[in-house]
């Protein structure tokens, strides 16, 4: 672990730091006490940050504070979800049609094609907007994954094809291992390096696809996530009213977000490059 | 020969990746249990009191016919493809019933075009150059900045840009209006300097997140390029740097970015909704905006077409063109 921390890359470490610091406040600090933040005129409406609500309350009466903490709690949430069936389906799909061949390979692949030329966000939007009222996090977690596994299916088929011409493979072919055994001892340790850093960019855009759908009114109106908490301020004319204690804190803690994990991306592909020794 | 066969099989897949997302938007409504007649049946209702109820089922299948719901899912699904996708005709739009829906998306489609087509073409041109010199001299502190500044402003949910923008610039400072307006009864000059007024913000959200890619992307491309050994040769030579970095590190960088920019044209129209939705921008963007609140399939339907169908070409022509604008690719 130190020695990891002394080869990382500046980028790589401040991501780390931004990422870990929302993952305690979306998992840690989010399972201190506190009242629901949903529920409207908890609290005097339109305070100004003081002692007590330290980002101050919406003119809903809700704490601007806890209302962020369990914001940035879904908006991890829905991103992990998505990533995680994501990068499963399409590493599965991906090492399938790469060791499969023939028609198999040829099905997948013109599918795959299809899905990562078709433009998810109309299909998102309307597939959400024909769910509307009726839809619960697990259902738009759901339909945001249907556009996460194209994307790692086609890398990790053509990395697939690529080593199963190398020499080690034979070997293993030879010394009498399985098709799944060669998949899962000799190719997945490949995959799994390019899968992890896949997975942060896969949570990454299904947060940004989750708050954009939000910021149009689209997720499910009793989520708390960033993008609804942006909206709702919003619509509730919070910047008309001077109410930036309500409008900042959600734009700021995306915008913080986003850079955290991008960084912390983008750090750990060069980490790997360095480390191939490039 | 080969290059025959190429473009066989690349027209092969072509078609069949059109024809497996148009299939996918055209079964997705149809899996949904909102029914679009019986919604409109219910507007007319609403609006003109209690009908004759032969005269409403005489209504109601006219129609199914107008609406392409008439017969079998298969039957609709065949008169789809054969009206919408080879024809664009995609029958007649629910909201602003009868024009056809795709005389509508042909008005709104110039504003899309003239907006995002600009944006992303500077885009491409000022990010490429900044991120040839970031790349090119990749030790000097203004390079350092210049893409630090990228990697803060990429990332970065577009929303969220253009969110930022239109507090400030429209509400705090008060230099833009803060709904869009188009000024289409007065004369041509009116109309075209409301156009431009209007599309200053959008364009500089666009710009401000495309930019940034193309820093990134450039900048990791050429500092590679800067480091092979023909440009070493070229400084031993004696060239000056300048030649160095638009002679040999630019043309040998440029092309995967020009790839990049075909697809990039290519997305216009999925990219364009949220521009156009959060500044009231009148494009397609918005149409399939409107037409979705309005639970209007036959616009949904045209729109999302013409998006699969614009980017599926734009990758089949960059493929095609590649080889001819980088020798080291071959049909394959």
């Amino acid at each position: 672990m130190r020695k990891f921390w002394k080869n990382s890359n500046g980028r790589l470490k401040a991501g780390l730091i931004i990422t870990f610091i929302f993952l305690v406040i979306g998992f840690i600090v989010y399972l201190f006490p506190h009242e629901d933040p949903f529920s409207k005129n908890t609290y005097p409406t339109k305070l100004l940050p003081n002692m007590e609500h330290w980002l101050g309350t919406t003119s809903m009466g809700q704490d601007v504070l806890w209302l962020l903490i369990e914001a940035i709690h879904n908006s991890l949430f829905i991103g992990l979800i998505v990533a995680t069936i994501g990068t499963v389906v399409g590493v599965f799909v991906g090492l399938l049609a790469g060791f499969a061949g023939g028609v198999l390979d040829r099905v997948l692949t013109v599918i795959t094609d299809t899905f990562i030329v078709i433009p998810s966000l109309p299909i998102l939007i309307l597939m959400t907007s024909l769910m509307k009222g009726s839809s619960t996090v697990i259902m738009m977690a759901l339909v945001l994954a249907l556009f996460a596994w194209p994307w790692p299916s086609r890398q990790i088929r053509a990395m697939s094809l690529s080593l199963k011409e190398r020499g080690f493979i034979d070997t293993a072919w030879f010394s009498g291992e399985g098709t799944i055994q060669v998949i899962i001892t000799e190719i997945l340790p490949f995959a799994l390096t390019w899968s992890l850093s896949n997975f942060m960019n896969a949570t990454l855009s299904a947060i940004a696809s989750e708050s954009s759908l939000a910021v149009l009114g689209l997720s499910p109106g009793n989520l708390v996530s960033l993008g609804n908490m942006i909206n709702w301020a919003m619509e509730r004319n919070a910047v008309m009213a001077g109410l930036w204690h309500w409008i900042i804190p959600p734009i700021a803690a995306t915008v913080l977000l986003f850079i955290g994990l991008f960084l912390l991306i983008t750090g750990y592909n060069d980490y790997l490059t360095m480390r191939r020794g490039k | 020969m080969k290059f025959r066969k190429f473009l066989g099989l690349r027209l092969l897949t072509w078609a069949l990746t059109i024809l497996i997302g148009v299939t996918f938007v055209f079964f997705i409504p149809r899996m949904f249990p909102s029914d679009p007649v019986e919604s409109m049946i219910g507007q007319i209702q609403s609006r003109s009191g209690q009908m004759d109820p032969a005269q409403m089922e005489a209504m109601r299948a006219q129609l199914r016919v107008q609406f392409g719901l008439d017969g079998s899912l298969i039957e609709q699904y065949g008169s789809f493809l054969w009206n919408g996708l080879l024809h664009f005709d995609f029958g007649p739009s629910l909201m602003s019933f009868p024009t056809p829906a795709g005389e509508i998306i042909a008005t709104y489609l110039p504003y899309t075009l003239i907006l995002c087509l600009t944006s992303t073409f500077l885009a491409w041109l000022i990010g490429n150059l900044i991120g040839l010199r970031a790349g090119f001299q990749k030790n000097k502190r203004s390079s350092k900045i210049m893409e630090s500044v990228a990697i803060c402003i990429y990332p970065i949910p577009y929303f969220i840009v253009a969110l930022v923008l239109q507090i400030v610039f429209a509400f705090v400072l008060g230099w833009f209006p803060l709904i869009t307006t188009i000024n289409q009864s007065g004369g041509t000059w009116e109309f075209l300097s409301s156009l431009l007024w209007a599309s200053i913000l959008p364009a500089i959200s666009l710009l401000l997140i495309g930019t940034g890619w193309w820093i990134i992307s450039m900048k990791s491309l050429s500092s590679s390029t800067a480091e092979e050994d023909f440009v070493m040769f070229a400084r031993l030579r004696g060239l000056p740097e300048k030649s160095i970095s638009n002679r040999y590190v630019l043309r040998n960088s440029i092309i995967p970015q020009i790839t990049a920019l075909g697809m990039s044209l290519g997305g216009v129209f999925g990219g364009s909704i949220m521009t156009e939705i959060m500044f009231g921008y009148p494009g397609v963007g918005m149409l399939i905006q409107k037409a979705i609140m309005a639970s209007d399939y036959n616009m949904i339907l045209g729109c999302i077409t013409i998006s699969i169908v614009a980017i599926s070409t734009a990758t089949l022509i960059v493929d095609l063109i590649n080889p001819f604008i980088d020798p080291r690719i071959r049909y394959s």
